[in-house]
């Protein structure tokens, strides 16, 4: 990790993911305070199962807000790649199941980044658009129905392996994975910085010879088919595939992109920064169930959260002009 | 960077050096009651916090609450059946947004030696759970389907139905029992319109707008909850057609039930979300006493509310509607 440093243009250094860091551990010590429960491995492990939806969501997240988009879509596209998932593979191979939802959400992804680029319209309107016709389609295809009585197979990631004295979830352990991987990709290769150009100056980006609309496309595909993970995981841990899922995770997961540090304005942020975010909201809810506050207090915090980062990045970019 | 790299090494080393243990029993004697609803917002489910909240302090037991952001939130209710099983309780209520797709982890708390009762709504299976307190929303939908046939008296019914959602199973058990109640089959030609609310007012209103649009002769009208009835008597009053048409709902809410006394509504099904909560509380806090465990399912009760009774259809007025309402 720290090779990266020398890597990424002073710029983005300044990306405040020390602050977020703080406010992690301020949380985590202030929680230990006040709940016997919360200082435990085991409950550890269980914050991480609660954030790993929704912190999969946020890398695809991440990445189109870097590049100066944003996703409406992902809970939508999530929900519809698990319903397929779970429809499929009670009459097929679970693992064509799966490929198969991966690739309808990296389809759904390829729609998007087509749109965006060919007819060069805003993300905003043209996720916004998806987001519903995602929607309807999963409630269609699904009948409304849940479906149960899915294979072993298809939840593998839902069971646990022993890690000191703790059990940890193979989601738990890929959702960490996937994080790694993309902090590799977006620090040590041209390709990620191509995404950080292409988020700082489109034009600029273009003069350089990056070929912006084939490199946005790509970055949409991508951030489809890591929905689909999210959706693999979704599905693991519920262990149905369900048509209501996800609904208020398209926000949720730009809340964990903004907690962690990531500019909305595009070309400066850490996907480390998002997993720190994420990591965030899912302490403050499980601490303060531990501590018997209801949970609208957590959403209240939350937002106070997110103003307070976005005002963090607002007095950081004023400085580095 | 480097500091956010030592940062999360000293994240990860407090979490490794406290790791390894299991969660600990509460520090106190306290029994812990946990209570999930569907949503925070809905005032049915803000009374029957209220009325867990003050059946735990009568109990001396604490009362955790947690809920869903929209109905059908299933994801946070699994995290807050998680949290509250770390947290030690000794039982949780539960009114499941998604039946089906809590069952396995309302399995994990039960394991975990977890009492678990739904309230207002089964889970699919029913025996998923330990036992269930709530209303029989089938026979909620029979009575005001009852109440509407006698009503009638012979007219033939143009009906609308404005019900909740798709692949909700109150929504479907209330919907069905009003058709058994009037005696007629899903698909018959006197149901003119059905639409979904999602149990708002304002969606309601937009709806019964468009059934009317659709069949403007509309005399009989079946809502799922009186903000739905609500809505749809603002849309029926501005076609100036409020007085011929029968509007008929379930819930018994205060604002409901004033809404029967003032005539906007011409009965209502009321249910009793206090009584769930606190016969919810007291079986954990008997649990934690080391009594049974309760099983079954315990029906709350439902009670027809009107002004206009009818023959052959019992029925209670609106003042013993408002003297027993909710929110």
């Amino acid at each position: 990790m720290a090779v990266i440093e020398a890597t990424l243009p002073r710029r983005i250094l300044t990306t405040p993911t020390a602050g977020p860091l703080a406010a992690l551990v301020i949380a985590c010590a202030f929680f230990s305070l006040n709940s016997p429960q919360f200082l435990t491995g085991g409950n550890f492990s269980l914050i991480i199962q609660q954030v790993m939806v929704v912190g999969t969501l946020a890398i695809g997240q991440t990445l189109i807000i870097l590049t100066g988009g944003i996703d409406l879509s992902n809970g939508a596209i999530m929900a519809f790649g698990g319903i397929v998932m779970a429809k499929l593979a009670l009459s097929m191979p679970p693992l064509l199941a799966i490929a198969a939802g991966l690739a309808v959400c990296a389809l759904f992804g390829l729609v998007n980044g087509m749109l965006v680029t060919r007819i060069s319209l805003p993300p905003f309107i043209v996720t916004l658009g998806m987001l519903n016709v995602v929607f309807a389609l999963t409630h269609i295809y699904s009948q409304d129905q849940t479906v149960t009585g899915l294979p072993d197979e298809l939840t593998f990631l839902g069971q646990t392996f022993q890690l000191g004295g703790t059990r940890v979830t193979y989601g738990s352990v890929l959702t960490i994975a996937l994080f790694l991987l993309f902090a590799y990709l977006l620090g040590q290769t041209a390709w990620g910085r191509h995404v950080y150009a292409l988020g700082n100056s489109p034009e600029v980006a273009r003069l350089t010879g990056i070929r912006t609309s084939r490199l946005t496309v790509g970055v949409y595909t991508l951030a489809g088919l890591v929905y689909g993970i999210a959706a693999l995981l979704l599905v693991s841990r519920t262990g149905v595939g369900d048509p209501q899922a996800g609904q208020t995770d398209n926000l949720d997961s730009i809340t964990a992109v903004v907690l962690g540090g990531t500019s909305l304005f595009g070309g400066r942020g850490l996907v480390m920064g998002t997993l720190i975010g994420a990591l965030i909201v899912g302490v403050f809810r499980n601490g303060l169930q531990l501590m018997g506050v209801p949970s609208i207090y957590q959403t209240l915090i939350t937002g106070i959260l997110v103003i307070l980062a976005v005002t963090v990045d607002q007095l950081s970019r004023r400085r580095t002009r | 960077m480097k500091r956010l790299i030592a940062g999360l090494g000293a994240a990860a080393l407090m979490a490794a050096g406290c790791g390894g243990g299991t969660p600990s029993g509460s520090g106190s004697d306290t029994v812990k009651v946990g209570l999930i609803t569907k949503t925070e917002t809905n005032p049915f489910f803000v009374k029957m916090k209220e009325g867990a909240t003050a059946a735990a302090k009568a109990q001396g037991a604490e009362l955790m609450s947690a809920a869903g952001k929209f109905d059908g939130d299933n994801a946070s209710q699994i995290t807050a059946i998680e949290n509250m099983v770390a947290a030690g309780v000794k039982g949780i209520l539960i009114t499941p947004s998604d039946t089906k797709a809590i069952v396995p982890a309302i399995k994990k708390a039960r394991d975990a030696g977890v009492l678990v009762i739904a309230l207002d709504t089964p889970t699919e299976p029913q025996d998923a759970t330990d036992a269930l307190f709530a209303t029989d929303n089938f026979k909620a939908g029979e009575l005001i389907g009852q109440y509407a046939k006698a009503a009638m008296a012979g007219k033939p019914a143009k009906i609308a139905t404005l019900d909740l959602a798709p692949g909700i199973t109150v929504g479907k058990l209330r919907h069905d029992g009003f058709l058994k109640g009037f005696g007629v089959a899903e698909g018959d030609p006197s149901i003119v319109c059905s639409q979904d609310t999602q149990g708002d007012q304002s969606k309601g209103q937009t709806a019964m707008e468009n059934c009317l649009q659709k069949a403007p002769d509309i005399n009989l009208v079946y809502t799922i909850n009186e903000p739905a009835a609500l809505g749809a008597h603002t849309a029926l009053k501005a076609k100036g057609i409020d007085k011929d048409v029968l509007v008929v709902s379930v819930d018994g809410g205060c604002t409901g039930t004033k809404a029967v006394k003032s005539g906007q509504i011409a009965a209502t099904s009321q249910q009793y979300p206090l009584k769930m909560a606190e016969s919810g509380v007291k079986a954990v806090t008997d649990f934690a006493k080391g009594g049974k465990k309760a099983t079954g399912y315990t029906d709350t009760g439902v009670t027809l509310i009107t002004d206009k009774p009818v023959a052959g259809v019992a029925a209670k007025d609106t003042a013993f509607g408002l003297a027993n309402c909710w929110g």
